[in-house]
């Protein structure tokens, strides 16, 4: 089943909640580093828990291209779709 | 105005000199004369070294000391030179011989660190198809060499079998031929804890995949012959390949891997990190293969594990939050900012105890901590007074009452 980039955004927005210690309102814009703070081994916490939820592999490889968060719901569309 | 390079590392170094601008700087903290393996001349003054990964003691053993005396007399200071050009000297040669029987292993290669060992077999082993999966805790010396190779690399939950499993069986079930390597540390060196190598292995095995051990922290400690955590657990039959140091136990620097793969000497043609740099100098490679049969051999391992529960039990009833339970030698109190854990290393410092301060992003959790490592050659008396210190100190920052 294909999902959309817009409803994997949601889901994604959901999973960082837990991370989202400042409750910063999430775009697909908002940058892990600049506006969530976070540093990099959580994001790699975060990629872990998005890799579960989707059941899809997240390489660590990818993650310098993941600066904000409409760029991780993309690469997991991009994921699901092979 | 070009950019300055050094622009950004701004961040870092305001963090940097808000530190004590005296002998309470971890950064400043040097060694005026070594003693023995336990006590050193710091800032005038003896201090116990509590945190020196010297597990077994060996940097003073009389027999290691005479053999890298009898090879400088023999062999020189240094080699100058790659072990694929003029660095590899008998000893060199023998070191991997003394390697292969101490692990009953048919392959055995000499890095010039532990670090190089872990960055060279990684990234040269897993190649652009193939895949390396590793503890999210892992050494930065994996973390790195994932990044310098071009194999893809995913991460799990730290000693979870389960977070394991799951990764594994998606990377078979879209890539059922890939090559995997799976990369793991016996003892976990900030907090000890050890990884649950028989279930970790025997889902790696599950799915067809390569296993790799790092036992830097644990060789000559665990084991009955000394050999590590996958020799104490009874797995050695199920691991690929052992990487380990002659920093630690072995007293000396240097590293290794262990492996009865039949191609296992193809890493001597391929590995940029074995190849590009000069080969231990003719002294280090004498002291650690003497040290190595001392290992095989010793009682000591006893006494580390005796030493380190005695410090673990003691700060626990001084009332600390530790990080660690004295079943490895490590014993790391939990320090809640890190205000208060840099001040606590300065206090210890003038106190004459030496310990590691770890912080984040190298320690798991975001920890600050106050990190001991216990060696054998400590006496109990030295463990009293590092807990008579810790408690002075402890008391006097308000961390215990």
């Amino acid at each position: 089943m294909t999902q959309s980039i817009d409803e994997i955004f949601e889901q994604v927005c959901t999973l960082i909640e837990p991370f989202n210690k400042k409750q910063v309102a999430l775009t697909k814009e908002s940058s892990f580093s600049m506006d969530l703070e976070l540093d990099s081994l959580a994001v790699m916490d975060l990629l872990a828990e998005i890799e579960d939820h989707f059941d899809v592999t997240v390489p660590l490889n990818i993650l310098p291209d993941l600066e904000k968060i409409g760029q991780v719901a993309e690469a997991i569309e991009k994921i699901l779709r092979k | 105005m070009p950019q300055d390079l050094f622009e950004k590392f701004d961040a870092i170094l305001s963090d940097y000199n808000q530190l004590p601008d005296d002998e309470g700087n971890p950064f400043k903290v040097s060694m005026e004369k070594v003693l023995s393996p336990t006590t050193a001349i710091i800032n005038g003054r003896e201090t116990i070294l509590a945190g020196t990964n010297n597990y077994l003691g060996m940097t003073f053993n009389e027999e290691c000391m005479q053999a890298a005396q009898d090879a400088v007399q023999n062999f020189g200071t240094g080699t100058t030179g790659s072990r694929v050009l003029n660095g590899t000297y008998d000893g060199h040669m023998l070191l991997e011989e003394s390697l292969k029987e101490f692990y009953g292993t048919d392959g055995a290669i000499v890095f010039s660190t532990g670090y190089q060992a872990n960055l060279g077999i990684i990234a040269t082993m897993a190649g652009p198809k193939d895949y390396v999966v590793i503890d999210a805790d892992s050494h930065a010396s994996i973390y790195d060499g994932c990044a310098m190779g071009n194999a893809t690399v995913v991460r799990f939950k730290h000693n979870d079998p389960e977070s394991l499993d799951k990764r594994l069986g998606r990377i078979r079930r879209s890539d059922p031929e890939a090559g995997i390597l799976v990369v793991l540390e016996g003892v976990y060196s900030m907090l000890g804890d050890q990884a649950p190598l028989r279930e970790l292995t025997s889902i790696s095995k599950k799915h067809n995949a390569y296993t790799l051990v790092d036992e830097a922290h644990s060789v000559g400690v665990f084991g009955e012959t000394g050999r590590g955590v996958a020799q104490e657990q009874g797995v050695e039959d199920q691991v690929d390949f052992i990487v380990g140091t002659f920093s630690k136990s072995v007293g000396t620097v240097g590293g290794y891997c262990v492996s009865n793969h039949p191609k296992f000497e193809a890493i001597r043609l391929t590995c940029r990190p074995y190849i590009f740099t000069a080969s231990l100098p003719p002294s280090v490679v004498a002291s650690a293969r003497k040290a190595l049969k001392i290992i095989a051999t010793t009682n000591l391992r006893t006494k580390i594990l005796d030493n380190s529960r005695k410090l673990n039990q003691g700060l626990t009833e001084a009332g600390f939050n530790m990080g660690t339970n004295g079943e490895s030698p490590i014993a790391a109190i939990i320090v809640d900012d890190q205000k208060t854990s840099i001040a606590f290393w300065g206090e210890m410092i003038r106190e004459g105890v030496y310990v590691n301060l770890a912080l984040p992003p190298a320690t798991p959790n975001g920890y600050n901590l106050m990190r001991c490592s216990l060696s054998a050659a400590h006496s109990f008396e030295q463990i009293d007074f590092m807990l008579e210190k810790f408690s002075l100190v402890g008391k006097k920052l308000g961390i215990i009452s």
